[in-house]
């Protein structure tokens, strides 16, 4: 088991001394950004720690642990509203999106006994699962905005010879899901090949067995998949909703001042 | 009727009534809110306030989907959808035979060499004739048509005009939005002015010149300088 300790964690802040040498030497202007963004991390990660270590103490309800992946869920579903603020009411969206992928993935690996449910695998696992989508569940909610309002002619024109809303979005919306879903199906490719994905290094680095820790991190990939589709479907079908009246309109879509 | 837009009102306080029959052409300078009367027509537009009736019908009352099959609408700009011609025209009807996708185009005289040319290598006088043939696929019974010209060249414009008579002869009455004076005077049975969200004068296109206000006049008399014409 690898314990490197404070003394390990100071030594790798030289690592932290090189990439500011570097912004200085070549003029990057980036070295008050990389200290701060260097503390910023530990001081984050120190919290998250403390309150894990009181999650993780025998005897503690898992009601906690449930309260905490709520807690991720608002503040992803907050991270994504401010990330697309010109799509009309997209934090209840989000925030039904993350709540629902949660409920489907993490409810097949533990319904279905892949992981013990306890503190220890499920808040690690939801972190995982929502960290991933947020960034495709930004671009699809935009990708939908964008491609009904730019294509909007078309759309109408669809409307124009009687295709209901969702008919008439549909080749939009499936657009803009294929350019939300891809990276991740080729990130999934990739693993392995390229580089070695980090709940797999985390358990090597910890001492299991490589074999092991492949097994655990096929489920999390799995998982991941699972939780961007999921989250990136109730999000595209949710802003197509919103972007039609109940008669069939399209609604008016401000362009950004350019 | 009254639509309001974003930044303020679009058609303001308008009564008009459109003939069941031949061309209206509806017609004024750019943002008069020719346009978004045309498009309460088929409910792709809602009035603010007031109402759109569809022979005796408010259109609220209907289902808009039905009511946009009996009154098509062919835009500014043709708006060919991926794929071949023959599939843009089973957009309209999914399940549309090669029979009547060639019926559908003869109508808006295109000959049987297109059914199979994917759409978005077509010109824009072509595309937008196709644009019509699925239009006229979902048998309507009304025609809207908003600039159908406006990116067309004079032979290509002739041509969409000449269909466009057919078509109301044929008994589809079609009413046609234009900022383009001659053109009116070629097409129109019947005209309605709009001018700053108002309708500044509606009746037959013959007692135009006679029988108009006076802003009417004004920018009818634009034509001798060439204003009103398509860009």
């Amino acid at each position: 088991m690898s314990d490197i300790g404070w003394s390990g964690l100071a030594i790798s802040l030289l690592l932290v001394g090189v990439a500011i040498i570097i912004s200085v030497a070549r003029k990057l202007g980036l070295e008050w950004s990389i200290a701060w963004a260097s503390g910023r991390a530990l001081v984050q990660l120190l919290l998250v720690g403390v309150a894990l270590d009181l999650l993780l103490e025998p005897g503690r309800p898992l009601a906690w642990s449930f309260l905490w992946v709520a807690g991720m869920i608002v503040f992803a579903a907050f991270t994504v509203h401010r990330r697309a603020r010109e799509i009309p009411n997209l934090l209840p969206l989000a925030l039904a999106a993350f709540a629902s992928s949660a409920i489907v993935t993490l409810g097949v690996l533990f319904g279905l006994d892949v992981f013990g449910l306890d503190a220890r695998t499920l808040i690690p696992l939801a972190g995982l699962m929502i960290g991933n989508s947020m960034t495709a569940t930004v671009v699809v909610a935009r990708r939908v905005y964008e491609e009904l309002r730019d294509k909007r002619a078309e759309v109408e024109a669809r409307l124009a010879l009687g295709q209901p809303a969702p008919d008439a979005a549909r080749p939009y919306v499936r657009s803009a899901l294929r350019t939300a879903l891809i990276p991740q199906i080729e990130t999934t490719k990739a693993v392995g090949l390229v580089f070695l994905p980090g709940a797999m290094t985390g358990l090597i680095l910890a001492g299991v067995e490589p074999i092991d820790a492949v097994q655990v991190q096929a489920a999390v990939m799995y998982l991941v998949l699972g939780s961007v589709a999921t989250t990136t479907s109730v999000v595209a079908l949710g802003v197509q909703r919103r972007l039609f009246t109940r008669d069939h309109r399209l609604v008016r879509m401000p362009r950004p001042a350019s | 009727m009254h639509v309001d837009g974003p930044h303020g009102p679009l058609v303001r306080d308008v009564t008009v009534a459109v003939p069941d029959v031949g061309v209206t052409a509806v017609i004024g300078p750019s943002g008069a809110g020719k346009s978004t009367l045309l498009r309460t027509c088929n409910r792709l537009e809602a009035p603010t306030a007031g109402t759109v009736h569809y022979r005796g019908d408010d259109v609220a009352g209907l289902d808009p989907l039905r009511l946009r099959r009996r009154v098509g609408m062919v835009f500014q700009q043709p708006t060919p959808f991926p794929g071949t011609v023959l599939e843009n025209l089973q957009v309209a009807e999914p399940g549309l035979g090669e029979d009547e996708a060639l019926a559908a185009l003869a109508r808006a005289r295109l000959d049987a060499g297109f059914l199979h040319r994917p759409a978005f290598e077509l010109s824009g006088g072509e595309a937008q004739r196709v644009c019509l043939a699925r239009t006229l696929v979902t048998g309507p019974d009304v025609l809207l048509m908003d600039e159908p010209t406006s990116s067309l060249d004079p032979h290509q414009r002739g041509a969409l005009e000449q269909l466009a008579r057919d078509l109301a002869g044929d008994g589809i009455p079609v009413v046609w939005v234009t900022h383009d004076l001659p053109q009116m005077r070629r097409i129109a049975d019947t005209v309605v002015v709009m001018i700053d969200g108002r309708v500044a004068h509606a009746g037959a296109a013959c007692d135009v010149d006679t029988g108009a206000p006076a802003e009417v006049a004004r920018f009818l008399g634009g034509e001798a300088t060439g204003a009103g014409r398509d860009e």
